[in-house]
């Protein structure tokens, strides 16, 4: 089969590999029909994850059609069409039990700080992701949603993480109606959580940036205020200003690892990798927030410390929530809110690109190219 | 500056999950104190380890379910068994690790040329898509990559100044200053005199 296959940093192709295997009595072998290249895949293909091995397929965000099923599956059969939460959950353990379905302790033998997760490292389980024409899905009664017939094919891939990680971003917010929210970061991620802030009753948001046409989307899409932290003198003082020097009552990291606006933090987190990424867009979350207000970070970051003003966190008596989203306990209120229209995912989506360029398609959403906001990969088999 | 102000009640779904009981812990997980038990619950069927798997010393065991994408192979392989014998809390385990992977970066290398592969890294780097969307700051990538490869090629490579090859021609006949910083062979020079 034809499969995304990385081979160090910045360095990704397609190759023909074997076919996924039943491995254990509850997987199912999923044809893929669509999977997204994610902003924290970004953080693999940069070589900032400990453990990314050469030959590794990525891919947390896919679709597809069930093609084989263990001797244990019984809520899914061969044949029905379904959307993969990144997370893998096994459903039994303490916190599967408690709906911390991206906090399972049976699916990550690697690391005990995360769950298992598609195509994202051995340090998050050593699976092989949705980035290629078939993939292995473990614990196939748990995960595994049948997509709802009347929900689009492009709005059914962005259920696996991009919506639940923005509407879990701003539910972190512990957000009040009249609470003004920052989100940083304008990505799908940053996007979404905007726009799932005023679901949660803010009264005003405000996204900071610095790619333009990630900000002239935003401002359309959310819809909300939207600015270039290089036009500001400094994204903090100016939140504090349009507060009326109080601070934002929640700010959302939606960038993690790979944050711009700060020379130092770009030069231990990004480029000589000394701490688990560059935190600039926490750093300003931490002290833009008022005091006793609340920092929800979805934005990814390595395992390894990180700078951060911690200091700042207990003198302002914030409290800090993260976490990788719960896909499973969150789908039933957001595929509702996607059948009326309250939420429209796949308006993100600007680039649908054959899996064998996924070379380019990581370059173009890396670098940020020709207006990306969200890629799309689509295997051979559902081109037609 | 400042932007136009957005009527929340305008924005479709406004409010609709706000919800008062929403404190920091709610409902971020439903708890049942399961953790006070341990690790007791009925674990699902364990898949066997076909290939060699390597787990944190933070817990006891395998996981029921794992990846096996990519066993530990070779020096990188070596790296990264030494790796996990410290926890997820030390440098000790992440540090080694990023080093496997850049050793492992050139092991993929060596593997496809054994293969009779010669990699693409234009291809495999996206290079055509950055030429067909951004080739100024391709071409900026390429100039400064150009100059960081000249300088270090001329600062290695060329011929010492008339000075200082003089200089080296007379460290050789005083053996016993031949390998002294200069400041130091001036004085032992000046001893000598």
């Amino acid at each position: 089969m034809l499969a995304m296959n990385y081979r160090g940093p910045k360095r990704v192709r397609i190759d023909n590999k074997q076919l996924p295997e039943i491995l254990h009595p509850q997987d199912a072998i999923v044809r893929v029909t669509r999977s997204c290249i994610c902003g924290s895949d970004l953080h693999l293909y940069n070589g900032s994850v400990p453990d990314t091995r050469v030959g590794m397929t990525f891919g947390h965000e896919f679709t597809g059609v069930v093609e084989q099923i263990g001797s244990q599956v019984q809520k899914i059969k061969v044949g029905d069409k379904v959307l993969v939460p990144f997370n893998i959950a096994c459903g039994k353990c303490v916190f599967c039990q408690q709906e911390l379905y991206g906090n399972c302790h049976e699916s990550n033998p690697e690391a005990t700080a995360v769950g298992g997760i598609y195509g994202y490292s051995h340090t998050a389980g050593g699976y092989n992701g949705g980035q290629a024409e078939y993939v292995r899905v473990p614990y196939a009664d748990v995960g595994p949603s049948v997509i709802p017939d009347w929900m689009h094919p492009d709005d059914a891939v962005l259920m696996t993480d991009v919506v639940p990680t923005g509407y879990q971003a701003a539910e972190m917010g512990g957000i009040r109606k009249g609470d003004t929210v920052v989100v940083f970061g304008a990505g799908p991620i940053g996007i979404m959580a905007a726009r799932c802030a005023w679901l949660f009753g803010a009264r005003r948001v405000i996204v900071i940036d610095y790619v333009d046409y990630r900000l002239d989307f935003a401002r359309k899409y959310a819809p909300c205020e939207a600015y270039d932290f290089r036009s500001l003198e400094d994204p903090v003082v100016f939140i504090k200003r349009t507060t009326d020097w109080m601070g934002a009552d929640v700010c959302i990291d939606a960038v993690g690892a790979e944050a711009a606006g700060s020379a130092l933090q770009t030069l231990l987190g990004r480029k000589l990798l000394l701490q688990g990424g560059s935190a600039t867009a926490l750093h300003w979350a931490i002290n833009a927030v008022k005091k006793g207000g609340i920092v929800s970070i979805v934005g990814v970051y390595g395992p390894i410390d990180t700078l951060i003003p911690i200091g700042n966190v207990v003198s302002k008596g914030l409290t800090l929530r993260g976490n990788q989203a719960s896909v499973k306990r969150l789908l039933p209120r957001l595929i509702e809110h996607v059948r009326t229209g309250v939420l429209n995912p796949k308006a993100l989506i600007t680039h649908h690109v054959p899996l064998e360029e996924v070379s380019d398609a990581y370059r173009i959403f890396s670098d940020k190219l020709d207006g990306c906001i969200k890629t799309v990969l689509i295997p051979p088999s559902s081109r037609n | 500056m400042a932007q136009p102000k957005i009527d929340p009640t305008q924005v479709p779904g406004w409010g609709v999950d706000a919800d008062p009981k929403n404190d920091p812990t709610y409902p971020m997980k439903r708890r049942n104190d399961g953790e006070h038990a341990g690790y007791s619950w009925d674990r699902p069927t364990q898949q066997p380890a076909t290939v060699e798997i390597l787990h944190s010393n933070e817990r006891p065991n395998l996981s029921a379910v794992f990846g096996t994408a990519s066993p530990p192979v070779a020096l990188s392989g070596m790296i990264r068994r030494l790796a996990f014998k410290y926890s997820e809390s030390s440098y000790a385990h992440w540090l080694p690790l990023m080093l496997a992977d850049r050793i492992n970066e050139v092991e993929g290398v060596v593997h496809d040329l054994s293969q009779g592969r010669v990699p693409n890294f234009f291809a495999e780097r996206g290079g055509k898509a950055q030429w067909k969307h951004s080739p100024d700051r391709m071409l900026g990538r390429l100039l400064i990559g150009a100059f960081v490869v000249s300088a270090a090629v001329g600062y290695f490579t060329a011929p010492k100044s008339e000075e200082d090859l003089d200089q080296m021609e007379d460290d050789s006949s005083r053996s016993v200053t031949s390998r002294c910083p200069r400041n130091v062979h001036h004085a032992v020079a000046h001893f000598q005199e």
